[in-house]
């Protein structure tokens, strides 16, 4: 018996191969989008959890100098000779001919073996040739072969070493840093000993920090993940209404069969039992095949979202994907919750089927009005919901709950829409045909409303995302016309050379404008230190976002600072506040806009600058230049001054680079975003081939009253167009509602910038284009079945008519 | 003679991967694995430098040693220490244990470099043990940056904040401090030094591996110790250790058990037994009258046999012990005044205070090595 209800079920794949098909691949396409997603977060993290275990998994205290400028080695010994047990640690980038890498400098003998990297503890590599000169830098593989070449000291690979990441002994690091007697800090470790003197007594100037909160790169880089993450699922459901979509339609069909079995003595749990594990077998498959695909996206877009976490955030991602038993598993766990959600509502109808109700199959899925306006009711809590969440609600996730209530509310509103639209356009019916269009059309909408919510959903992603990267980019460029204002950027390599250098171009430029920047550290965070000349270049081109009156005399003056939007928002800082620097109080002067920096970020004026900060170095200069005269004066730098050619960089190319790391931000995205409305694409498809058979009773009276086939295809046809571009009119309002959410709420948590808003109606007729192209391919079949169907079958119509 | 124990922390202890198993005797190596090991993933590849004393300077016969200039370090040898323990008791003669060494061990043969280069390795052990509780404190440092070192005139040895300091070292303070634990102890004597083995060339198996060795037994003590429930005020007496070499131990020698003592009535006894296990222990003694003077005793004129063992720290330990010397009519018992002096470091020994008793009564201290 139960292998005989067996066959019966399955024979219903045989006959409709096509119907499997369409369910694996929604499942399939479903798992790849959402595994993908997940290969690439989950890539990302171990790198950084690599990257943030450079030293220890618990964070130390650290003691440094004040201003964030290097520490006396002495201070480590007379520390240690204290009692104090601190490592010394030097931390910087190492830049060479073959890119740059961070340098981690360690001392062996006093840091806790379990403060190094799995792969160093218990290992070899901390030998003789690591302590001495030359000494060694010890790297990943990849970074190791990254660096060949380079004149460093001899490289020594070892898996499980963060990308982009070299250590070195504290002595070697100096002299790679030019370091020589300093160190960047000191850890304190655990289980100090008693009678330890107060650090004032031994290090008087010196200062004790709290263990930094969390990773820096993960806190950075967390929305980023968020924002992947989220994109990830958007796709998950969108594949998910496809699934919905065949297995409704494969239950509805099986009816009959169901009816007989049970009729035949299988009882209803036997029956579920059946219909559950032929899902679990499929969502097996297709999970697995859904893995292989995610594999595969995930692989071809892992390039540039290392490229974009190291533009964005300096966070080093390798390039391969590795592969982890977890990640499948999870692969294979949401293909199976994925095929029980999409079929929660057809086993229960399973569950409750009469066992005397009549075969005939109603027409799928064929809700009432109520069901639609219970729909819509259920839209309209989650659409407050959402504004409720975007008025009081705060942070990244608050954003993202948003977005989702927004989304699902808009997509469970449209059938209702459809079918107000569709009853207006009733009105305007003059002929009877036309009334049959409209009235017929109407019928269809909940049969479709599956496939046109997934269309819009992928609509409104599209114009949010796309409106939100275009207004970014037009931000961009213009804001990167502004902050670039000079037309060359030279560094010299010590301050001999950087007075003979500004010396040597002052008669040649228009103005040389000095760079001074040191690193300190604002309200607990780290943050860079600028000081600016007082130059009309600043005054007519710096992106001020908000400021006081004369805000470049006040910086001049030195009776206030810049500080950049990100930390003004992180801080709630306003023009006229005062705030706490390494040292003095001061206020704000003004805000500016610093797009592409997760850091924060202060200017001051030169003359408080060289107070402030005299340690730090003074190497960095921009030029100001009559149009066209950059490139020669480059040349002459490299040839009569001599500087060498990688000190200098143009104004073009920094440019360049900059738009470059922000097209790839969003290349992933835009990835997303095709395969999202692909799918939608396809779930039209699938909808409407199977409406198209279950249609046959209502196209063949209209046939029989003298309609040709070819007419009655074509009305097909439009009625697809119709309801795409319907859909397309109700995505656009929600895509940039999107659009808004993403620019004013998401970025400002996730970057911590706001970005202002711009529409561009050209793309959305392109979109809606797409979605008419799409929509008209889907139904070009099901149109061309009914061009082409046998009068015979639609005849029979007729003769079988219960 | 010469003084094993320091080695014997390492010696004894097998290494966790294979390499250093064929040399893990080459004394240098043994302290400079200690280093490395504690300072995480060195062990193994400095084990390495252990395969010869090639390169460093080899004890010899008959040497002449040159005080205060010995009391530094020699660069030269691979491996040198500064051992010092102290036997004392509080006002109700409540008995207590102190242990302070440093050990030096070079890295690589040659002249030192400056500054991180120096490729010296520094180690110090602090110990302080009551008869029930054993605290144990270890640290690390490289030389040429002023962590560690010694210096001679006036006396100075340190790493951290612990230190033996004062304008001699007849005449010095001891300090040093864990988590838990801390003392401060002024040590003085007018006596001399006292070579060990042959006039200081202390042989250590019939191969004719050796060292420089000479000590300090005479130290009359007194200070402070501090304990969790507070500072407690002892006197007593203590013993140094001074021994330097390149490549002190034949390689099957697999532990060794190191007895210092103080006999009533003034003598000391410094004895050991380096078990081998490829053949006969190797023992050694010296007998030192009350005047300082020297009676080295060659092998076999000692013996020391296991009376009981303990459990500690998972392994069996022998802690009562009858030491047998028939040429000075000696038949002690030697037993722990704690079983649990476990000295729980990157390569752990058992190292505390014991008491004599039977014929001669006395207080004396006990290492160690070697027991898996």
């Amino acid at each position: 018996m139960l292998t005989a209800g067996l066959q019966a079920l399955l024979s219903h794949w045989w006959r409709h191969p096509f119907q499997l098909v369409t369910l694996l691949i929604g499942l399939a396409t479903a798992t790849a989008l959402w595994s993908g997603v997940q290969a690439i977060n989950a890539e990302a993290r171990a790198s950084y959890d690599r990257a943030a275990s450079a030293l220890g998994q618990t964070p130390r205290p650290r003691i440094t100098a004040p201003d964030g400028v290097p520490l006396e080695q002495e201070h480590f010994v007379a520390l240690r000779r204290a009692g104090w047990l601190v490592t010394p640690l030097i931390e910087g980038r190492l830049s060479t001919e073959a890119g740059s890498v961070r340098l981690v400098g360690i001392d062996p003998f006093t840091l806790p073996p379990a403060d190094l990297p799995d792969a160093l503890e218990g290992d070899t590599a901390l030998d003789l040739s690591f302590l001495t000169p030359p000494g060694q830098l010890i790297t990943s593989p990849a970074t190791a072969e990254r660096l060949e070449g380079a004149d460093l000291p001899p490289r020594l690979a070892l898996d499980g070493i963060a990308p982009g990441l070299a250590y070195a002994d504290i002595g070697i690091a100096q002299d790679l840093m030019d370091m020589d007697g300093r160190l960047t800090a000191l850890l304190v470790l655990d289980d100090q000993p008693l009678g330890r003197p107060p650090l004032e007594e031994v290090a008087p100037g010196l200062v004790l920090r709290p263990p930094a909160q969390g990773g820096d790169i993960s806190r950075l880089t967390d929305s980023f993940h968020l924002n992947l993450t989220a994109f990830g699922l958007l796709s998950f459901a969108v594949g998910l209404f496809i699934v919905r979509g065949a297995i409704g339609l494969a239950f509805e069909q099986r009816r009959p069969v169901f009816r007989t079995l049970r009729a035949l003595g299988l009882s209803t749990r036997v029956l579920l039992g059946l219909l559950l594990a032929e899902l679990l077998v499929f969502a097996l498959v297709a999970g697995t095949l859904g893995i292989a695909l995610g594999w595969l996206i995930a692989s071809l877009l892992l390039p540039d979202v290392a490229a974009t976490l190291r533009g964005l955030y300096g966070a080093s991602v390798e390039g391969a994907l590795t592969l982890r038993p977890a990640w499948w598993l999870s692969g294979v766990g949401i293909a199976v919750l994925g095929t029980l959600i999409a079929a929660t509502a057809s086993l229960w109808q399973v569950a409750r089927l009469p066992l005397l109700a009549p075969a005939q199959p109603r027409a799928w899925a064929m809700a009432s009005e109520r069901t639609m306006r219970r729909q819509a009711v259920v839209a309209l809590a989650l659409i407050v919901f959402a504004v409720g969440v975007g008025l009081y609600g705060a942070g990244l996730v608050g954003g993202f709950v948003m977005l989702g209530a927004l989304l699902v509310g808009a997509a469970l509103l449209l059938p209702l829409l459809l079918h107000v639209a569709l009853r207006l356009g009733a009105r305007t019916a003059r002929t009877p045909l036309a009334d049959w269009f409209w009235a017929d059309t109407r019928q269809q909408v909940p049969g479709l409303s599956l496939a046109l919510m997934a269309l819009l959903l992928a609509l409104a992603a599209n114009i949010g995302v796309g409106t939100m990267v275009s207004s970014f980019r037009l931000t961009f460029t213009g804001w990167l016309d502004q902050r670039l204002a000079s037309e060359l950027y030279v560094s010299s390599d010590d301050e001999a050379q950087a007075a003979a250098l500004q010396e040597w171009l002052a008669p040649r430029t228009d103005a040389v404008l000095p760079i001074w920047r040191a690193s300190g550290e604002i309200a607990g965070a780290p943050a860079e230190i600028y000081g600016v000349a007082d130059h009309p270049t600043y005054r007519d081109n710096w992106p001020i976002l908000a400021a006081l009156p004369d805000v470049w005399d006040l910086v001049a003056r030195g009776d206030g600072i810049l500080v950049n939007e990100q930390l003004a928002r992180r801080e709630d800082l306003s023009p006229g506040d005062t705030m706490a620097l390494p040292g003095w109080e001061t206020r704000v002067a003004g805000i500016y806009s610093d797009y592409g920096n997760p850091s924060a970020q202060v200017l001051v004026g030169l003359e408080t600058f060289d107070t402030r900060f005299p340690e730090a170095e003074r190497l960095d200069f921009g030029l100001r230049l009559p149009q066209g005269e950059a490139d020669a004066l480059a040349r002459a730098l490299v040839e009569e001054f001599g500087l060498p050619a990688e000190n200098i960089v143009d104004q073009a190319s920094l440019k360049a680079f900059s738009l470059q790391v922000f097209e790839r931000t969003f290349t992933v995205t835009g990835a997303l975003n095709v395969l999202t409305l692909t799918v939608a694409g396809f779930a039209i498809l699938t909808s409407l081939m199977t409406l198209a058979r279950m249609r046959l009773p209502q196209v063949a009276p209209v046939w029989a009253l003298g309609l040709t086939r070819a007419r009655l295809a074509r009305l097909e046809l439009l009625r697809a167009l119709l309801l795409a571009a319907l859909t397309a009119v109700a995505a656009l309002p929600v895509g940039l509602l999107l659009a808004w959410v993403l620019l004013a709420v998401i970025n400002v948590e996730a970057f911590g910038w706001r970005l202002p808003m711009h529409v561009f109606p050209a793309d959305w007729a392109l979109l809606g284009a797409l979605a008419l192209l799409a929509a008209g391919l889907a139904a070009l079949w099901p149109a061309r079945r009914i061009a082409t169907i046998p009068p015979s079958e639609l005849l029979k119509v007729f003769a079988n008519e219960r | 003679m010469k003084d094993d124990r320091p080695q014997r922390p390492w010696s004894g202890r097998k290494p966790p991967a294979g390499i250093f198993q064929d040399r893990r005797w080459s004394g240098s190596l043994t302290a400079f694995c200690v280093a490395c090991a504690a300072g995480g993933a060195l062990a193994q590849g400095f084990a390495g430098l252990g395969t010869d004393a090639e390169g460093f300077a080899l004890p010899a016969p008959n040497p002449e040693f040159d005080y205060p200039a010995d009391h530094g370090p020699h660069p030269d040898f691979r491996i040198e220490w500064w051992y010092v323990t102290a036997n004392l008791e509080d006002a109700n003669g409540r008995p207590y244990g102190v242990q302070w060494t440093l050990f030096r061990s070079a890295l690589s043969p040659g002249p030192s470099r400056a500054g991180w280069a120096a490729a010296q390795a520094w180690m110090g052990h602090a110990a302080l043990t009551t008869p029930e509780r054993h605290f144990v404190a270890e640290r690390l440092a490289r030389g040429g940056i002023g962590q560690a070192g010694v210096e001679v005139a006036p006396f100075k040895a340190w790493i951290d904040e612990w230190r033996v300091a004062g304008p001699r070292l007849r005449d010095v303070t001891m300090e040093a401090a864990g988590p838990d634990f801390a003392f401060a102890l002024s040590l003085e004597t007018d006596r001399p030094f006292v070579p060990q083995g042959e006039a200081g060339y202390s042989v250590k198996s019939q191969a004719g591996q050796a060292s420089y060795y000479y000590s300090q037994p005479f130290y009359d003590v007194a200070g402070t110790l501090t304990l969790p429930e507070g500072e407690v005020a002892v006197t007593g007496q203590a013993w140094l250790d001074r021994e330097w070499s390149s490549q002190p131990l034949a390689r099957t020698q697999t532990g060794w058990d190191w007895f210092s003592l103080h006999l009533d009535g003034g003598a000391k006894l410094m004895a050991f037994r380096l078990r081998d296990e490829a053949g006969a222990d190797y023992t050694s003694a010296t007998w030192i009258a009350p005047d300082g003077g020297p009676q080295p005793f060659p092998d076999g004129a000692v013996t020391a046999t296991p009376l009981a063992e303990a459990e500690v720290a998972g392994r069996a330990i022998p802690v009562r012990w009858r030491l047998e010397l028939p040429a000075r009519d000696l038949d002690v018992t030697v037993a722990a005044i704690n079983e649990d002096a476990w000295n729980d470091t990157a390569f752990p020994y058992w190292e505390g205070p014991v008491t004599v008793e039977g014929g001669h009564e006395g207080i004396g201290y006990l290492e160690m090595t070697g027991y898996e």
